[in-house]
């Protein structure tokens, strides 16, 4: 079953008067289950197809299915079945975090949306889900009334998944989650990241310039370059034996290091 | 010594805040009534002396200090309460929907606030009211522009996407997410403006334009004073030291909070 899909997306913003092409002409479909990388360098369209995925962002040409419905012509406020079934995790907690709220409101934020507060009516039980989701990322309940900037940048960004996952949704989104964090938590949050997925199997969209990361948490990779896909495929398939120049270049960069 | 500026500016209102509750409660003569000879120098009955009909400077400079306060403060608040709202929505609406009421401000901001307020009251008649008003609506403009401009900046934040990507409505974003955020920014331009209104208040006054004759505000004594000017300088300077220090101090505040919440200048330091 589709989640979500791509059909001829094509993004163009007009940059000094002229216009620049950030995506032509993606297909992209994620399935139930499904863990997907999208890997390519920077400026090469890769987190603008997670946007179009979520409705941050509107295609210029082309069409965004979720659940085989149509986003691009609805208003903000009936995406609310997009809302309920896709969430996101952020490159940086830092941003991504309001540093005006506690813990408890940052996570309960979801809960609060039209589409979800039928789901938890009151305001107790939402504490309670609150201090599920944050233990199911190693966060006590002791924490809830912090401000994100008593945090490490691992927790925060721990906080920022138990925000994503609060919701229960199909399909997690995240844009380069361990880009902006210290080398010594990548790993961690990796791996609970993975054990996340893994124990709900959620189908995950990983943006990455990471190949170590994408082979570490998904079954297929599409690799973007210049706006457009070059090659998709099995992990292993297309990391052992690239078939486009540009993805063995990608992998010598990365063997290099 | 850090935050010099703030704990000035602090100290001067707190000055002109003590002589306002003073001044509510006790005065050592009746503000509006003649309690001796005209034009007598400090003494031990008149502190400061009397003004030209005989009335009582310090009793009248303590009672002004209430109007000024309330003229001044009531005025900002009210800009505020109008011109905030205003600049989270064209921060937030994309599009000519949102330039629309941030181009009608800056329109507002083309007439100095003085004129502005000149004509309001002119056009209404003065009245204690009426300066307040006009004196608001001179001051809505700032508040627009600030509200928008640090609505902008919140915008781009991460928390603003990952609220749309949860279907947080717009209202909730802008009553969680940007109203906390821009508090600051607003802080700083409600104290400021709080002393070009006090200015404001102490011009319409002087031009007979602001608070009736049973009412004994700054300007209306500096005005009274004006006619003394050759024989008597003095009664003019009490009324300015006190326009002066108020302004003063709501103006270094406002500096103040600037240096203390921008984490850019804390940086610097």
């Amino acid at each position: 079953m589709t989640l979500v899909e791509l059909r001829g997306a094509e993004v163009t913003y007009r940059r000094a008067g002229h216009p620049f092409v950030a995506l032509r002409d993606v297909d992209f479909a994620v399935d139930k289950g499904e863990r997907v990388g999208i890997v390519g360098g920077s400026g090469s369209g890769k987190t603008t197809m997670a946007r179009l995925m979520l409705g941050l962002q509107a295609p210029s040409a082309g069409d965004v299915l979720v659940h085989g419905r149509s986003i691009v012509d609805l208003p903000e406020r009936r995406r609310g079945f997009l809302r309920a079934s896709a969430s996101m995790v952020f490159q940086d907690p830092n941003s991504s975090l309001n540093p005006r709220m506690r813990l408890r409101d940052i996570v309960g934020e979801p809960l609060r949306s039209p589409v979800l507060a039928g789901r938890i009516a009151v305001s107790g039980r939402r504490d309670e889900a609150v201090a599920e989701a944050l233990g199911s990322v190693g966060i006590g309940p002791e924490m809830m009334d912090r401000f994100p900037h008593e945090l490490s940048g691992g927790q925060r960004q721990r906080v920022a998944m138990a925000r994503a996952l609060i919701s229960d949704p199909d399909l997690l989104v995240a844009d380069e989650p361990v880009s902006a964090l210290d080398v010594s938590v990548r790993a961690q949050v990796l791996n609970l990241l993975a054990a996340e997925v893994r124990e709900r199997s959620l189908a995950l969209v990983l943006v990455s310039h990471d190949l170590a990361v994408v082979r570490h948490l998904c079954e297929r990779v599409v690799v973007v370059n210049e706006g457009a896909i070059v090659e998709q495929g099995s992990v292993a398939e297309v990391l052992e034996h690239p078939q486009h120049p540009y993805t063995a270049e990608l992998i010598d960069a990365t063997l290099s290091l | 010594m850090r935050h010099v500026t703030l704990y000035l500016g602090a100290g001067l209102i707190g000055v002109i805040v003590a002589m306002a509750v003073v001044g509510t409660f006790w005065t050592p003569y009746p503000p509006d009534a003649v309690v001796g000879p005209g034009l007598q120098p400090p003494s031990a009955e008149h502190w400061l002396g009397t003004d030209g009909l005989g009335g009582d400077i310090f009793s009248r400079l303590l009672s002004g200090a209430r109007i000024c306060l309330l003229i001044g403060i009531g005025s900002v608040v009210a800009a505020a309460v109008v011109g905030v709202p205003v600049g989270i929505f064209s921060g937030m609406v994309r599009g000519w929907v949102g330039e629309i009421p941030a181009r009608l401000s800056d329109i507002l901001y083309g007439f100095p606030a003085l004129l502005l307020a000149i004509l309001f009251a002119a056009a209404l008649g003065g009245s204690t009211w009426t300066a307040t008003m006009a004196i608001a609506l001179a001051s809505i403009p700032a508040f627009v522009r600030i509200a928008r401009a640090a609505t902008l900046q919140v915008m781009s934040q991460g928390y603003i996407e990952a609220a749309r990507v949860s279907g947080t409505p717009r209202t909730a974003v802008a009553a969680r997410h940007v109203l906390p955020n821009i508090a600051p920014a607003v802080g700083v331009q409600l104290s400021v403006s709080v002393g070009l209104a006090i200015l404001a208040e102490a011009g319409l006054s002087y031009l007979g334009l602001g608070s009736g004759p049973e009412t004994p505000t700054w300007g209306r004594m500096l005005r009274e004073a004006q006619t003394y000017v050759f024989s008597a300088p003095q009664l003019a300077l009490w009324p300015g030291l006190a326009i002066a220090v108020a302004t003063l101090g709501f103006n270094l505040l406002g500096d103040g909070l600037r240096d203390l919440l921008d984490p850019r200048l804390r940086e610097i330091r």
